[in-house]
């Protein structure tokens, strides 16, 4: 996603990228970056918590309002209201995705081949 | 406090993610250009979201089949788009909130009250459906999509885009 960013501000248009993993995105050096504490799927918060959505459009807002240099980040001041555990297995999809599928059957492909070697 | 970008993702994940010596080179900027009272702002999501009686959906069946391929097209989202319209297909995130309330991740009825209140000009007409996993390097959308999508904001007269990662 800040590729894209980087396209579109590079374009002329300015861009704010809101996100769970600013520390990713600034590898990226792009405009301005919000960071949101959020579990994945969730830049804008809770569904139907339209105080906490709020809270985080209006940080994008104030930083294509105020950043005057690239790499501007600021931060939204919210905990997430659920417990860590249950929000970490609520975010995840009901099976792996298919590179994590694929990576988790290389590792057992090579630890059963490091098995037989032994 | 700064934000713990690692907190919600798999202990296994983080060194990948910590790990690369990966930094672009240069930065990149372009001023806003407007008061922000005046700026049009249109929102982009990389999670899965489109019109499900209208469109097609995102080809995770060919993901899952080639699984460092991800669909790198894009999708029109009305202003106007109402929580019965849209579906969501991403395989890296349970789409469940999604389908409860899209503005956890498309923003429209946030922005809508920003531009209502006059802390922004307006709200653009159209936004933006990605799926966010793509191919190392996003080769597709440096070449086709994002340069597509610059053209359409320059073209509706935005100011801004608000861009959120699934």
């Amino acid at each position: 996603m800040p590729v894209l960013a980087r396209l579109i501000e590079e374009s002329g248009i300015a861009t704010v990228v809101v996100t769970m993993m600013p520390a990713l995105a600034e590898k990226f050096r792009p405009a301005r970056v919000v960071g949101v504490e959020f579990p994945f799927g969730h830049a804008f918060g809770m569904p139907e918590d339209q105080a906490m959505q709020r809270t985080a459009a209006e940080a994008a807002v104030q930083l294509l309002s105020e950043a005057t240099e690239p790499e501007s980040r600021l931060d939204v001041d919210i905990e997430w209201p659920i417990d860590d555990r249950t929000a970490y297995r609520d975010w995840q999809p009901s099976e792996p995705s298919p590179i994590v599928a694929q990576n988790i059957r290389r590792r057992a492909e090579i630890e059963a081949r490091r098995g037989s070697a032994d | 406090m700064p934000v713990d970008s690692f907190r919600y993702l798999p202990r296994s994940f983080r060194a990948g993610y910590e790990g690369t010596g990966f930094q672009e080179e240069t930065t990149v900027w372009s001023p806003l250009g407007v008061p922000i009272e005046e700026a049009t702002v249109a929102l982009l999501t990389s999670a899965g979201i489109y019109l499900a009686d209208s469109q097609e959906p995102f080809d995770v069946e060919r993901e899952k089949r080639e699984p460092n391929w991800g669909d790198p097209t894009w999708r029109s989202i009305p202003r106007t788009v109402q929580q019965a319209d849209v579906a969501a297909e991403h395989l890296h995130i349970n789409t469940r909130d999604l389908l409860i309330d899209f503005n956890v991740a498309l923003p429209i009825r946030a922005f809508e009250q920003l531009a209502a209140d006059g802390a922004i000009g307006d709200l653009a007409d159209e936004h933006y459906g990605f799926m966010g996993f793509q191919e190392s390097g996003a080769k597709h959308w440096r070449a086709h999509e994002g340069p597509e999508i610059a053209q359409r904001l320059k073209d509706a007269g935005v100011h801004a885009l608000v861009l959120a990662p699934a």
